[in-house]
């Protein structure tokens, strides 16, 4: 938490961006992070990116969002049951279903699934659930990666401690990974990458975004489930509201960690539109679904995004 | 801000030396949306709305009941119970003493860095200084596992509440309550009559946790002694620990007007 504080001396910009934030256009600021028509290399020379509502250097984001997840790994699941009432089970399996993976009987190759900022894991789990007892395929695997060891350990401790996840210990592997490079993971091999409430918290989202689809197989699907804008405005109002006063409390009281929290809320505000980030899907190279580029989940609270690369 | 000269300062005091320092408004008395927070007080100040306060208090509240060992918990407690009133109270008790004003202009901090521990353990037996090490080494703690006051809008009060806090061995020092927890209860009970802080009170709450016969010693022997000591002794806030650190235990004892528990 002290880490956080010693972000102080850039409160002085805060006001001045909380009230751009205030007239509801973030999108200003989200823009500045990543254009992908200009050269990506010139991304590396601006100075400052956001950090929830404050301003820091570009470098000082991975780790400032390594540290608040630290901080919040071992109350990480229980606090998302108290944010989200409980919604976000629903959310994650709606999630993997609409995925669906696990190869179609007749197929030769298992598949090799990739999951982003998997943290703790709830994803690889229901993801291996779905592919074994749905659609029959006990061969296919999970890689979960994360920025943060600590939530990969306890990814990992729930695997030792958990007896309904026992039978996956073979078909599941953690690894640190940096979603912007995934440095060990080798082009075209992935048939499945999903990102579950992770991708906000990246630097450049559309280096990750292109990361992804490097990764991917031809044919291969990108899954994202994220946070972005509640319609109507009425919702909207009541939904702010809450993030803003309930969550950083609970954060406190559960976690005995307000900022982390407050961090996390502010993240969710930051991040762009649904239709921008289909737009954003599409720019890295993807194709996304005739009709609907994304479907909404509880009025646009959370949202899965969908893309294939050609 | 509070800028009162010391003069205004005196007279309301005086005039409220009858009637004690009632609703003071505090800093932040116009509603604000938690959209919009008004500008912190001071480092960490996080001003929070009366829903939002009621929530932290309730939280807090059960959270310390059911895992005493959240120590911060009990600190949110007493931060979000300590207004209105209380802690405007127990500053205007510093303001009324020398000892205490000298507190508030200095505003000393007790942490590893302004306590020299090795320093206190060499003091001779029986010093405030030495008593204090002892129980640091006794407890396993250091002084900087006191947190940080956040939820408290006035910025002279937050200081007022970070000084209590940190001073909290040093009122053990100054007991000789043992760090067991029948010993922190008798002691929240002393604080309680000693500071009026709500918190404390609240603490004593916890005696449902303990077993018959260590609750009946608290209600028989323990609670009695604090409650007189508490009420007849002079305001610990206003001692100035750092001061005090070669002063012998009981003289300073006998200063204040306090008696040793039995047993």
């Amino acid at each position: 938490m002290t880490s956080l504080q010693s972000t102080r001396p850039l409160l002085r910009c805060c006001s001045k961006v909380t009230s751009n934030i205030r007239s509801l256009r973030p999108l200003s600021r989200s823009f500045t992070v990543g254009r992908p028509s200009t050269a990506p290399e010139s991304q590396d020379e601006r100075k400052s990116t956001h950090f929830g509502f404050k301003t820091v250097d570009f470098t000082e984001k991975a780790s400032k969002v390594a540290e608040v997840f630290s901080s919040v790994a071992d109350k990480y699941d229980v606090m998302n049951d108290l944010m989200s009432m409980g919604l976000h089970r629903p959310w994650k399996s709606r999630f993997v279903s609409l995925l669906n993976p696990g190869r179609l009987p007749g197929s030769p190759n298992a598949q090799q699934i990739l999951d982003v900022a998997g943290g703790t894991g709830d994803i690889s789990y229901r993801i291996l659930e779905h592919m074994t007892d749905i659609n029959r395929d006990v061969e296919s695997r999970v890689l979960c990666t994360d920025i943060n060891p600590d939530m990969l350990r306890e990814g990992e401790r729930r695997l030792e401690t958990d007896p309904s996840l026992a039978r996956w210990k073979d078909r599941i592997e953690f690894r640190v990974e940096n979603a912007e490079t995934l440095e060990s993971i080798p082009d075209n091999s992935i048939d499945i990458y999903t990102v579950s409430f992770g991708i906000r918290n990246v630097t450049d989202i559309p280096k990750a975004l292109r990361t992804a689809h490097r990764v991917l197989k031809p044919g291969g699907v990108l899954g994202v489930l994220e946070f972005s804008r509640v319609k109507p405005w009425i919702l909207d109002e009541i939904y702010q509201r809450y993030s803003f006063s309930v969550i950083p409390v609970m954060g406190q009281i559960v976690a005995g960690d307000r900022d982390s929290y407050q961090y996390l809320v502010e993240s969710i505000r930051m991040f762009p539109t649904q239709a921008r980030f289909a737009e954003m899907i599409e720019e890295a190279g993807f194709e996304l679904p005739v009709g609907k580029p994304y479907e909404e989940l509880t009025f646009g609270v959370a949202n899965i995004w969908r893309g294939i690369k050609m | 801000m509070h800028i009162t000269t010391p003069l205004r300062r005196s007279v309301q005091l005086l005039s409220t030396a009858t009637a004690p320092a009632l609703v003071v408004p505090t800093i932040n008395s116009r509603p604000f949306s938690v959209l919009r927070r008004p500008r912190p007080n001071y480092p960490g100040h996080v001003p929070l709305t009366t829903p939002e306060r009621s929530l932290l208090t309730i939280g807090s509240a059960l959270m310390s009941f059911f895992d005493p060992r959240r120590g911060d918990m009990i600190a949110v407690l007493g931060e979000v119970t300590a207004t209105p009133y209380f802690i405007y109270r127990l500053r205007d008790a510093m303001l009324a003493s020398p000892t205490g004003r000298q507190i508030l202009r200095d505003r000393p901090r007790i942490t590893s860095k302004t306590i020299d521990l090795d320093k206190l353990r060499a003091m001779p037996e029986n010093t405030v200084g030495r008593e204090y090490a002892m129980w640091l080494d006794k407890e396993g703690v250091s002084p900087d596992t006191r947190s940080q006051v956040r939820y408290i809008d006035d910025e002279e009060c937050a200081y007022v509440m970070q000084r209590y806090r940190e001073s909290h061995d040093f009122y053990h020092a100054l007991t000789g309550l043992p760090i067991i927890r029948e010993g922190e209860i008798a002691l929240k009970a002393f604080e309680f009559a000693n500071t009026l802080l709500p918190m404390t009170g609240l603490s004593m709450v916890a005696t449902l946790g303990l077993k018959g016969e260590e609750r009946k010693r608290l209600r028989d022997v323990y609670f009695p002694w604090a409650f007189r000591n508490g009420l007849r002794a002079e305001e610990v806030i206003n001692i100035y620990w750092e001061k005090e650190l070669e002063t012998d235990v009981d003289v300073l004892r006998r200063r204040i007007g306090l008696e040793r528990p039995p047993e």
